[in-house]
């Protein structure tokens, strides 16, 4: 575990601030923090548990309730395959099984190269165009397994031809 | 304030929390894994719900009561429920049952029975997960846990230490210290209440009963036990006795018969606590020293007291507890007695203790004299009785025996240690001129005797108002601290248990099915204290003896702790 930097836990300590007289922060804290860092790691955890007395063990409880909150870094491109029902019933668990074995990663794990991590989505409110997949908040409808090389490719190639991001 | 009509009777009720509290006074027992009356309700099992009239059901931990309510308890559609609830929570349990050490106390095991669940509908979707082992008192078997969170709520609600919760979800939902770290890596205390609500074996002790049966079985071993007073009124709970009654007698006698070469009571040891502790206190009082004086007996209290308010460690008794303060005087006794001994056997010193922090303590800096640890194992309440079911004893037919010489007599004051306020006492009865009676019973109706958490009190000493604070759970006394560090309230002592009600209900003691009630096992011990013939410590001929003999010139070597700060 690498240790913070002092910015980073003044940063942090800050977010805490924001919610000092709200009852229950702890969600909005790390959201905050889930935001603005892009994961709360264990070192994280522990100086939000320092700052509002909030115990170790019921911040990481929480972050690793939540899908929302990550303990490692996203990768540049995050793809969510919906498992929702709708999506599940027109064969989403083929499609997130397929990009599983392209990448070469299970759902919540990230690329080696940093380049995607897969998440398995509950509902996200996009039946009428099941399966759904999304990158970075761009919605891809009625997606098959055969339309999963394509996908990646898309970033593969956006990548090699300067990383403009999606 | 009403009336309810359950299963067609009229039920009234008047200040019961929620609707179980009534239908359990109403005479039914209504079962549940997740609900104790001392913890925040969770209403995670499910296994106590009921129906309204119109047919809706709701679980009744978390439902208020109220006047005109009809419900029902036992429809046969409440039965299948509760019977589906145990096949699912039956089908992520290993169901080792002739193996596991709860068998015959498991309260998952019990209603299973209860409930005649005679299969398992659904595949068993258990996942292999590892036992940790890490801690010295604790041992987490996650493949026995039925997650109704009870650990966790004892842990944060009546503990104040959040060592556990549960993180994950569904499928994947595991109670664990945060990060998966193992319990030995944790905040852990070490007091085992967490054990004590658990209704498997998904939390157990750390056992040393393998260990301590090679020693009782090796030829070149001298075994000597210490016995704690909490576990005399326990240790009938799982051996079929009156709960409550006090049974050291029969206990000297079997630890004898299973190969223990000496059995000595630490209410011996008790007495020498209240020795030093109550020259300390008065050294303190004398010389404006740091004061409130907390009491160090309870290792669990002393490493919450380290972790969380480590300004005032200076506040801490310097004296060892009475086990620890007994294991070195034991160790020493050999030390100097080798040669007059029968042979010269290697001396084994094991304590039994109601405790399972007293596992952890042994192996702290100030259990150990002249570079040697003093106490090699420590066994529970639990595993002695263990030993005793093992071995074939009858302990209702055993005669018992005496504890014995040199350290086999105590006083009173050192054996209601086991209960809260007991340290308290006996350091009152210690420092108070009169022995008569009468001054016995104005020290008892001090207001330190009673089960409140937080008991506050003076006493009157010499012209000084001593202010006096007795404390159990270690969330009481984590409120008291944070008084005490705003300056909002004064004390000149602060005594601390971390167990709720003190050790007799420590975390080895007896739990489950067969446990005893708090109330037994302190009125065990206060007529324990009434029978002997010394209450008071100074008193007991066998102290005054050691302290003009072998202590001499030692006291602060053997008996207290030998460092200042930890960090």
């Amino acid at each position: 575990m690498a240790a913070l930097s002092e910015a980073a836990v003044r940063q942090i300590e800050e977010i805490c601030d924001r919610y000092q007289d709200t009852a229950t922060p702890l969600i909005m804290i790390l959201s905050d923090i889930q935001n603005e860092f892009g994961y709360v790691p264990p070192e994280v955890q522990e100086v939000v548990s320092r700052k509002t007395g909030i115990s170790p063990a019921k911040i990481y409880g929480v972050v690793t309730f939540y899908s929302f909150f990550s303990l490692e870094p996203n990768g540049k491109y995050v793809i969510g395959c919906c498992l929702g029902t709708a999506c599940y019933v027109k064969g989403a668990q083929k499609v997130i099984d397929r990009f599983s074995q392209l990448l070469g990663i299970e759902p919540g794990q990230t690329t080696p190269d940093g380049m995607f991590t897969l998440d398995a989505l509950r509902c996200i409110g996009a039946c009428g165009i099941a399966p759904a997949v999304s990158v970075n908040g761009k919605v891809y409808p009625k997606i098959t397994e055969a339309d999963v090389p394509g996908i990646i490719e898309e970033y593969r190639t956006r990548e090699a031809e300067g990383g403009a991001t999606a | 304030m009403g009336f309810m009509t359950i299963d067609g009777r009229r039920v009234e009720f008047t200040d019961e929390p929620n609707i179980l509290a009534v239908i359990r006074k109403a005479g039914i027992d209504i079962p549940t894994l997740c609900y104790h009356s001392k913890l925040s309700v969770y209403g995670a099992c499910r296994l106590c719900t009921c129906e309204y009239d119109n047919g809706r059901t709701f679980s009744s931990c978390s439902e208020k009561p109220a006047d005109g309510l009809v419900i029902y308890t036992n429809t046969p559609r409440l039965i299948n429920y509760r019977r589906t609830i145990l096949e699912l929570m039956l089908a992520s349990h290993d169901r080792d049952c002739t193996t596991c050490l709860r068998s015959g106390e498991c309260e998952l095991q019990n209603l299973a029975r209860r409930l005649s669940v005679k299969e398992v509908r659904f595949e068993n979707y258990r996942r292999h997960l590892p036992v940790d082992s890490s801690s010295p008192s604790i041992v987490r078997d996650p493949n026995k846990c039925i997650l109704c969170g009870d650990c966790v709520r004892m842990c944060e609600n009546v503990q104040k230490v959040s060592a556990i919760d549960i993180a994950n979800r569904g499928m994947k939902a595991i109670v664990t210290p945060a990060f998966g770290k193992n319990l030995g890596e944790s905040d852990c205390v070490n007091c085992g209440q967490c054990r004590v609500v658990c209704p498997t074996s998904a939390i157990s002790i750390h056992s040393a009963v393998s260990l301590v049966m090679k020693e009782l079985a090796d030829p070149d071993t001298y075994v000597v036990a210490q016995v704690a007073p909490a576990v005399r009124v326990a240790i009938g709970d799982m051996l079929g006795l009156n709960h409550g009654d006090n049974n050291m007698g029969k206990l000297v006698a079997v630890l004898h018969r299973l190969g223990f070469d000496e059995v000595y009571d630490t209410t011996y040891g008790a007495d020498l606590t209240v020795m030093e502790e109550a020259a300390e206190f008065l050294e303190r009082i004398r010389s404006h020293g740091t004061l409130p004086l907390f009491t160090s007996c309870c290792p669990a209290w002393v490493k919450f007291c380290e972790d969380r308010y480590p300004e005032l460690f200076d506040n801490l008794s310097t004296c060892r507890s009475p086990q620890a303060m007994f294991g070195a005087v034991i160790r020493q006794y050999y030390r100097e007695h080798r040669d007059q001994m029968k042979c010269k056997r290697r001396l084994v010193s094991v304590s039994i203790m109601p405790c399972t922090a007293k596992k952890a303590e042994i192996l702290r800096p100030e259990s150990h004299t002249f570079g040697e640890q003093d106490i090699d194992y420590v066994l529970t309440t639990t595993e002695i009785s263990a030993m005793i079911e093992r071995t074939g004893y009858r302990f209702d037919q055993i005669e018992p025996e005496a504890p014995d010489v040199p350290f086999g007599v105590g006083s009173g004051g050192g054996v209601i240690f086991g209960v809260t306020g007991g340290v308290t006492e006996a350091v009152l009865r210690r420092i108070t001129a009169g022995r008569s009676r009468q001054d016995m019973e104005a020290i008892k109706s001090s207001g330190v005797r009673g089960r409140d958490g937080i008991k506050e009190f003076t006493v009157n000493y010499e012209g000084h108002e001593l202010r006096i604070a007795v404390v159990s759970g270690l969330a009481n006394a984590d409120t008291v601290m944070q008084r005490v560090r705003s300056g909002e309230v004064h004390y000149d002592l602060i005594e601390v248990m971390a167990c709720p009600s003190g050790c007799i209900n420590g975390g080895g003691q007896p739990v489950g099915t067969v446990k005893s009630s708090t109330d037994q096992r302190i009125a065990g011990l206060y007529k324990a204290d009434v029978n002997y013939q010394i209450q008071r410590s100074n008193d007991n001929p066998l102290v005054i003896a050691l302290y003009d003999g072998m202590l001499k010139g030692r006291e602060h070597t053997l008996l207290h702790r030998n460092f200042s700060h930890k960090r």
